[in-house]
């Protein structure tokens, strides 16, 4: 069976580059568009990785993160932060939020593959 | 590939919205500074911030360089803003709004291929550089790229190691990886199997569990991290190969990673690096808190979901965070909708379907008219079953009609936002201080109309900014505020949409207008013209009131285009001024181009349709005020001028030999530049809406004909252009000097 991810970002454009990207390699990518819809569609697409963008309508890229971790089914599901954002203070507050790793935008397709790959462990 | 090109276009399709959304945000700011309040509204510049934001994200990903440079910057002002290091000022604010159109030119620069202007990108790139710089923390300080460092000590040795023994890269080396997750490793869903097994990928990978400070079951804390590994790695990769793969974890872990120098040996644990471990291990555990990635309570996730959500109006609902009540606000009440609402759920739709069933609608509509008729003379009872069942599908049909209408209708506030950078140059421009206030922005007007009516409202804009507003000085003279004021507001009007212009300037000075205009041989020196008559040689091709030609509105261009295009979309534009008070252009425009509001008229036994927003009065003369003009022309006298009369039944050749010569009834029509005629016909049926029905596309231009509608009976009737009519009858000369000549 297929990876699963679900990929939360509120830019229909990152959400389609983020399909374009992994469903070549054989995962199933499942979308929400802001923090809220990804948590709530959490059970329904089942995932095994959630990539999440940071700054989004309604509830932000950490409030995903948060709300995985406090997740009784789903607190250690592997988060990656998607965001332009490299600053070192944004990767502290993803950390503390709770983040498995982050990927800085414009990702490379191939990095992505491998860092989702790494972080399973396949 | 088709697919990336596709999510290009879907890019620039986004960026209009979020350019939208973030003019919005950065003029709430603007208000806002200049009120001096900003912290009420911390919302709003996030909400600018992550509109830069995500439009630099998508650039990034297709290589838009410029755009990615130029967000970057602005999007550093914004977070330095949010973390209150720049201040919300009104200078700064002044900046922004010049960076937000210099943002929206270079989107549309990397739309179209072309190449932005660099200069002035240049200039703001400094100006918000300058912002940044203001605060102290220079943009060149702002941590960029994130370096992944190892903090342990180990990690500093081996570094000593690399400089005495370099990896080479040349064949296989052996590394020992030592590997001490801390608690917090686990609540941030890294997981120490993937990760060996991502080493395992590296090359051959030995793992040794050190299991000696794992407690008996009874003392077990799972919070605490009590397992570490030491792994020997036989691998081609480099020192950064596997570093890499523990990226994410450097800071939730200890790591040491020792290139071995005899691939043969393998640590033992008596070996110093391995006691040094052992000791780093000890404080390691002291310290160890319970996890830092601990779930929160539920109670913390609802804060966020309220926080989030107080922008929102329905957030005190519970549910207010769900999609679904968002959605069940629904597009089509176009009265409910506040600006701050949340979003209605909206799909995309190619404009060919909405108009193919607007078509549909229209035949609907005929057709019910002809089964209307045809039941009438079968002489059925208007209490009849049948009769009842036809009024219960005219009320559907105009139920749809309606609702269909509503499809195209947009609401103003696109157009009427895109005013606002307009005011901006062309304050800018003048150096004159400009606000503009927008009223009833939400206001619905069928989509094509949109589209048509920016460039005559830039016009407008720029018009009132020239010529209408006085300068500082002009008007604190005259005792106003400093800064002018432009309103634009829509409403729905008895079936229209008027649209208003109106600024708080020196108003229109009537004596300058005619001597302009009579210097320009536009009337009769000498003519008597009532003031809405001098307002009203304003649309006069050729005028332009400035003495001098300005740079910003005195292009060739003059409000008589305006009035053309106005006209052209089926609505009018009039003027009113007050000296001292201001000037008001008020453009009336109808709802929809689908339909026509027309008043249905026979001639020389034709049925036509005319447009009733040309028509200013219906006249039946007496024979007496009406008078014959050379062989075949014939005047009329209303209200102090002489009006030709154009015989409609003449001008499309269709009178018939041996009918009264005269027709007397008589419609007055205005068009462009206000010249006026009568158009004679036989008889007024009706005036009703009539669905439009385009001819051109079958026939061609037919002159005088500007399309064709179905009536009940199934008959067609032409749409009349009394436009062409006018100009075919070659009355080139304007009404005052018609009156002049009396």
């Amino acid at each position: 069976m297929s990876i699963r991810i679900l990929a939360v970002d509120d830019s229909p454009t990152m959400r389609g580059l983020i399909g374009a990207a992994l469903t070549p390699s054989g995962f199933d990518v499942r979308f929400a568009e802001d923090g809220i819809d990804g948590l709530e569609r959490l059970p329904e697409a089942d995932p095994d990785l959630v990539i999440t963008d940071i700054n989004m309508p309604r509830l932000d890229g950490f409030g995903v993160i948060e709300g995985v971790r406090s997740d009784p089914t789903y607190g250690s599901l592997p988060v990656l932060v998607l965001t332009t954002e490299s600053g070192e203070e944004l990767k502290t507050r993803a950390r503390k939020a709770g983040a498995t790793g982050w990927i800085v935008k414009p990702f490379d397709d191939a990095r992505l593959v491998s860092v989702i790959n790494r972080v399973l462990g396949v | 590939m088709s697919g990336l090109d596709e999510l290009r276009i879907s890019f620039f399709q986004e960026c209009e919205d979020l350019l939208d959304s973030l003019g919005e945000g950065l003029r709430a700011m603007s208000d806002l500074a200049a009120a001096g309040n900003v912290d009420d509204d911390i919302e709003t510049v996030h909400a600018v911030f992550r509109a830069v934001h995500s439009i630099k994200g998508g650039a990034g990903a297709f290589g838009l360089d410029d755009l990615v440079t130029f967000a970057h910057l602005f999007e550093t002002v914004l977070d330095e803003m949010r973390g209150g290091k720049v201040g919300i000022t009104v200078d700064a604010m002044h900046v922004l709004l010049r960076a937000g159109d210099m943002l929206s030119d270079l989107v549309a620069c990397a739309r179209d291929g072309v190449t932005p202007d660099c200069e002035r990108m240049g200039q703001l790139l400094a100006e918000l550089d300058a912002l940044v710089d203001g605060a102290g923390g220079g943009i060149d300080d702002a941590p960029f790229e994130f370096v992944p460092t190892i903090v342990s000590v180990e990690a500093i040795e081996t570094i000593d190691i690399v400089e005495v023994a370099p990896e080479t890269g040349l064949g296989a080396s052996n590394y020992s990886i030592r590997f001490a997750p801390k608690g917090e490793l686990y609540g941030t869903g890294n997981e120490p199997l993937a990760l060996f097994r991502a080493l395992q990928q590296l090359g051959d990978l030995t793992v040794q569990a050190d299991v000696e400070s794992v407690p008996l079951l009874s003392d077990f804390d799972p919070s605490e991290p009590r397992l570490r590994w030491t792994l020997t790695l036989a691998t081609e990769a480099t020192r950064e190969e596997i570093e890499a793969v523990f990226e994410f974890v450097a800071d939730v872990a200890e790591l040491g990673i020792e290139a071995l120098p005899d691939p043969g040996k393998r640590p033992d644990g008596g070996d110093t690096p391995q006691d040094r471990t052992h000791a780093d291990a000890a404080p390691l555990r002291d310290k160890a808190q319970p996890f830092s990635g601990d779930p929160p309570p539920a109670a913390d996730i609802d804060e966020t979901h309220a926080t989030e959500a107080t922008s929102e109006p329905a957030a005190d609902e519970p549910q207010a965070g769900l999609p679904e009540p968002a959605r069940s606000a629904g597009p089509g009440s176009p009265s409910a909708t506040p600006s701050s609402a949340a979003a209605p759920a909206t799909i995309r739709v190619n404009l060919d379907r909405v108009d193919r069933l607007i078509n549909l609608i229209g035949e609907l509509v005929i057709m019910e008219a002809m089964l209307s008729q045809a039941i009438e003379s079968a002489g059925l009872a208007s209490d009849s079953d049948v009769s009842n069942g036809l009024d219960g599908i005219k009320q559907l049909a105009s139920g749809i009609q309606e609702s269909v209408m509503a499809i195209r209708a947009q609401p103003l506030k696109p157009v009427f936002q895109r005013m606002h950078r307009i005011i901006r140059e062309a304050a800018d421009a003048t150096g004159k201080q400009v606000r503009l206030v927008t009223v009833g922005e939400t206001t619905e007007v069928d989509k094509t109309v949109i589209e048509r009516l920016v460039d005559p409202l830039t016009h407008m804009i720029r018009n009132s900014v020239d010529h209408g507003l006085e300068d500082a000085a002009g008007r604190a003279a005259s005792g106003k505020p400093e800064t002018g004021t432009i309103t634009l507001s829509a409403a729905h009007r008895s079936g229209r949409v008027i649209i208003e212009v109106s600024d708080d300037g020196a108003g229109i000075n009537r004596e300058r207008v005619r001597r302009i205009a009579e210097d320009k041989g536009l009337v009769a020196p000498g003519t008597a013209l009532t003031a809405g008559e001098i307002d009203n040689l304003l649309f006069t091709p050729g005028f332009s009131s400035k003495d001098e030609v300005s740079a910003l509105s005195g292009r060739g261009v003059g409000l008589d285009v305006v009035r053309r295009e106005i006209q052209a979309l089926g609505g009018r534009v009039t003027i009113q001024s007050a000296a001292g008070e201001g000037t008001t252009f008020t453009i009336a425009l109808p709802l929809t181009l689908a339909v026509l509001e027309g008043m249905l008229v026979e001639f020389g036994g034709e049925m036509m349709v005319l447009p009733l927003s040309a028509i200013l009065e219906t006249l039946r003369p007496s024979s007496a005020t009406i008078h014959a003009i050379g062989r075949t022309g014939r005047v009329v006298a209303n209200r102090g001028e002489l009006i030709p009369i154009i015989d409609l039944a003449d001008a499309f050749g269709v009178a018939e030999p041996g009918e009264p010569e005269e027709r007397d009834v008589l419609l007055l029509v205005e068009c462009e530049a206000g010249r006026r005629a009568a158009l004679a016909v036989d008889v007024i049926h009706d005036q009703r809406q009539v669905v439009i029905k385009s001819l051109e596309e079958n026939y061609g231009v037919i002159p005088g004909i500007s399309a064709a509608t179905i009536l009940g009976d199934g008959r067609i009737a032409l749409i009349v252009d009394p436009e062409e009519i006018i100009a075919s009858a070659g009355l080139d000369t304007a009404t005052p000097q018609l009156a002049a000549n009396e």
